[in-house]
C-alpha cells in the first residue's frame, strides 16, 4: 500500500497529472449535472451523437492545419446539439433516427478526410486515441487546462441558476410553457451546455465514450434517490468519485484512462442497482 | 364579465384544419365541459387556448392575464413522468415557477402557497414521497396541485379522470367542483358526458356543428339529447 502511495506522491509531481486530474474531475462534475436531464428526457444518446459531430469536426480541423481545434469544434457541435434538440418535437425525421443519422455520418466523414488529407504517419493511432482518448488527457497545455475551468464555471453556474427552470422543463414541458415560461429557450440553453461539456470531455475519455461519463452517474443516481435534487447530487459526487479513482488507476495500471473512468462508473451502477433492488425490495 | 373568448376560432396543427368557425366565451366562475368524439379537436382546442398551438385563423382572448396570475393547466400524463424521480414538493413548487421571472430559487410566499395548495388537495402528508411510488388519483392530485400554483383564477383540465378507478374518479371531480365554488374558472376536457352534465354550467360540444350553450339548452338540444340518452341507457 505504502508503495502505492508513494508511487502516487512522486506521479503528483508532474503537473501533467495535476492537471489531468483538475480536468477529470471538473468534467465529470459537469456531464452528471446534466446527465439526469438528458436521460430523463429520453435524450440519453444524444451525448454520444454529438461527440461523433465533434469528432468529424476535429478531423475537420485538423485537415485545415487550425491552429487551435477548439475555435472549430465547439460552433459545429453547439450548432448540431441545437439542431437535434429541436427537431425532438415536430420533425419529420424522430429524435433517435435523427441522433443516429448525425452521428453515424459525422463518424464516417470525419475518417474518411483523416484518411484522403492526413499527413500523419501513425493515422489509425490518431484516430484511436481521438476515438478513446487514450493519452490526450496527459497532454494537456496550461491554457486548456484554463479553458476548461473557465468553461466548467460557466456550465455550473448557469445549472444552479437556472436549476429550478431545468426541472420544470424536464418535468413537464407543455405544462411549463403553458403557465409562461420560455421553455424553448431553456432546451436551447440545455443543448448549448451539453455541447461544451461534450467538447471538454472529448480529451478525458474521447469521443465514443462520453455518453458513458453522462448517463452513467445519473442512471446509478436514480436508483438510489427518489427526488430530483438527491439524485443530482448523487450523481454530481459519484460522477468524480469514479472519474478519481479511474484516473488514478489508470496511473498506476498505466491502462488507457477514458475507458478505465467508464469501468469505474460501470462498476459503481452495478453496485448501486445492487443496493437498490436491496433497499426497495425491503421497503417495499 | 368574459374571462375567456374565442373569436371565429379556425384550430388544427401541422396545417390541418380541425375546426372552423369556434365562437364562445367563458365568464368567470363558470364550469365548461368540453365534449366530443375522439380526434373531434378537444385537445387541440385547448393546447391553442394555452398558446401551444397557434390558432389557424380567428383569435382567443384571455382577459386580464396579468392580474389573473397564469392559467393552471393539467395536462395527461407523459411517459417521462412515469418513471421521473421527484418528491410531490418539488413538482408541485414547479407550479410556481411563472412567478419568479428570473430569480432563481423559489421565496417564502411561494413555498407557502404551494403548502396551502397541498393541504387543499389532501397531500401533504404525502410531500416526501416520490411521485412514480403514488397511485393514478394520488398523481393527479399533485398535479392539481401543481396546476393551481400557477393559477389564478381558471383551470384547464384535459380529461383528469382517464385511467382512475371510480372511487378516485369520483373524489377528483368533487374536489374540482370544490374548486369552480371558490369561484375558479373550470374549463375541463372529458369523454364522460354524464357527468359533464351533472357538474358543468355549460357545455361546448366538438364536431361539425358544433354546440356550445348552458348544460340545460344542451339538454334540449338534439346533439346533446341524442349523446345523453345514449350515455344513460348505457348506464342503466
Amino acid at each position: 500500500m505504502s508503495i502505492l502511495i508513494e508511487k502516487l506522491i512522486l506521479y503528483f509531481e508532474y503537473p501533467f497529472v495535476r492537471y489531468a486530474l483538475i480536468v477529470g474531475i471538473l468534467i465529470a462534475l459537469c456531464s452528471s449535472l446534466l446527465g439526469v436531464t438528458l436521460v430523463l428526457k429520453r435524450f440519453s444518446f444524444i451525448g454520444d451523437g454529438l461527440s461523433h459531430v465533434a469528432f468529424g469536426a476535429m478531423a475537420i480541423a485538423t485537415v485545415m492545419k487550425l491552429s487551435n481545434h477548439m475555435l472549430l469544434i465547439l460552433p459545429v457541435t453547439v450548432i448540431c446539439a441545437i439542431l437535434l434538440l429541436r427537431t425532438g418535437q415536430n420533425a419529420k425525421i424522430k429524435g433517435d433516427a435523427a441522433v443516429a443519422m448525425i452521428s453515424v455520418g459525422a463518424l464516417a466523414l470525419g475518417y474518411l478526410l483523416m484518411n484522403i488529407f492526413s499527413a500523419s504517419a501513425n493515422l489509425a493511432g490518431d484516430v484511436c486515441s481521438t476515438l478513446f482518448g487514450s493519452t490526450s488527457i496527459l497532454t494537456l497545455t496550461k491554457t486548456e487546462v484554463w479553458l476548461c475551468v473557465a468553461l466548467s464555471v460557466v456550465v455550473i453556474a448557469v445549472f444552479l441558476l437556472f436549476y429550478h427552470k431545468i426541472f420544470a422543463v424536464t418535468f413537464d414541458e407543455d405544462f411549463a410553457k403553458a403557465t409562461g415560461t420560455k421553455a424553448d429557450q431553456y432546451n436551447l440553453l440545455i443543448a448549448v451546455i451539453i455541447a461544451i461539456i461534450i467538447v471538454l470531455a472529448m480529451n478525458l475519455v474521447g469521443s465514443l465514450l462520453i455518453s458513458a461519463l453522462v448517463i452513467f452517474p445519473a442512471l446509478s443516481a436514480m436508483r438510489l434517490f427518489k427526488n430530483f435534487k438527491s439524485v443530482i447530487f448523487c450523481s454530481a459526487i459519484l460522477s468524480v468519485f469514479c472519474a478519481v479513482l479511474g484516473i488514478l488507476t489508470s496511473i498506476l495500471a498505466g491502462t488507457p484512462v477514458g475507458s478505465t473512468i467508464v469501468a469505474v462508473d460501470i462498476a459503481a451502477f452495478a453496485i448501486c442497482s445492487l443496493i437498490g433492488g436491496i433497499w426497495g425490495g425491503v421497503k417495499g | 364579465m368574459a374571462q375567456l373568448t374565442c373569436n371565429n376560432l379556425t384550430i388544427g396543427y401541422d396545417g390541418k384544419t380541425v375546426l372552423k368557425g369556434l365562437n364562445f366565451s367563458v365568464n368567470s366562475g363558470d364550469y365548461l365541459c368540453i365534449v366530443g368524439e375522439n380526434g373531434s379537436g378537444k385537445s387541440t382546442l385547448m393546447k391553442t387556448i394555452l398558446h401551444l398551438l397557434a390558432p389557424l385563423e380567428g383569435s382567443v382572448i384571455i382577459e386580464n392575464k396579468q392580474h389573473s396570475g397564469g392559467i393552471g393547466y393539467l395536462p395527461q400524463q407523459t411517459v417521462v413522468q412515469k418513471d421521473f424521480p421527484a418528491s410531490v414538493l418539488e413538482i408541485v413548487i414547479s407550479g410556481c415557477l411563472n412567478r419568479c421571472g428570473l430569480r432563481p430559487y423559489y421565496s417564502r410566499e411561494e413555498k407557502q402557497l404551494s403548502r396551502e395548495n397541498m393541504e387543499k388537495m389532501g397531500i401533504s402528508h404525502l410531500s416526501k414521497r416520490c411521485y412514480r411510488e403514488l397511485s393514478g388519483g394520488q398523481q393527479q392530485r399533485v398535479l392539481l396541485a401543481r396546476a393551481l400554483c400557477a393559477a389564478g383564477k381558471m383551470l384547464l383540465l384535459d380529461e383528469p379522470v382517464s385511467g382512475l378507478d371510480p372511487k378516485a374518479t369520483a373524489e377528483m371531480y368533487e374536489l374540482i367542483q370544490k374548486l369552480n365554488e371558490e369561484g375558479i374558472t373550470i374549463i375541463m376536457i372529458s369523454h364522460d358526458i354524464g357527468t359533464a352534465v351533472n357538474y358543468a354550467s355549460h357545455i361546448l360540444h366538438m364536431g361539425n356543428p358544433y354546440f356550445f350553450g348552458t348544460k340545460d339548452e344542451y339538454l334540449d338540444s338534439s346533439i346533446g339529447k341524442a349523446f345523453s340518452t345514449q350515455d344513460g341507457g348505457s348506464k342503466a
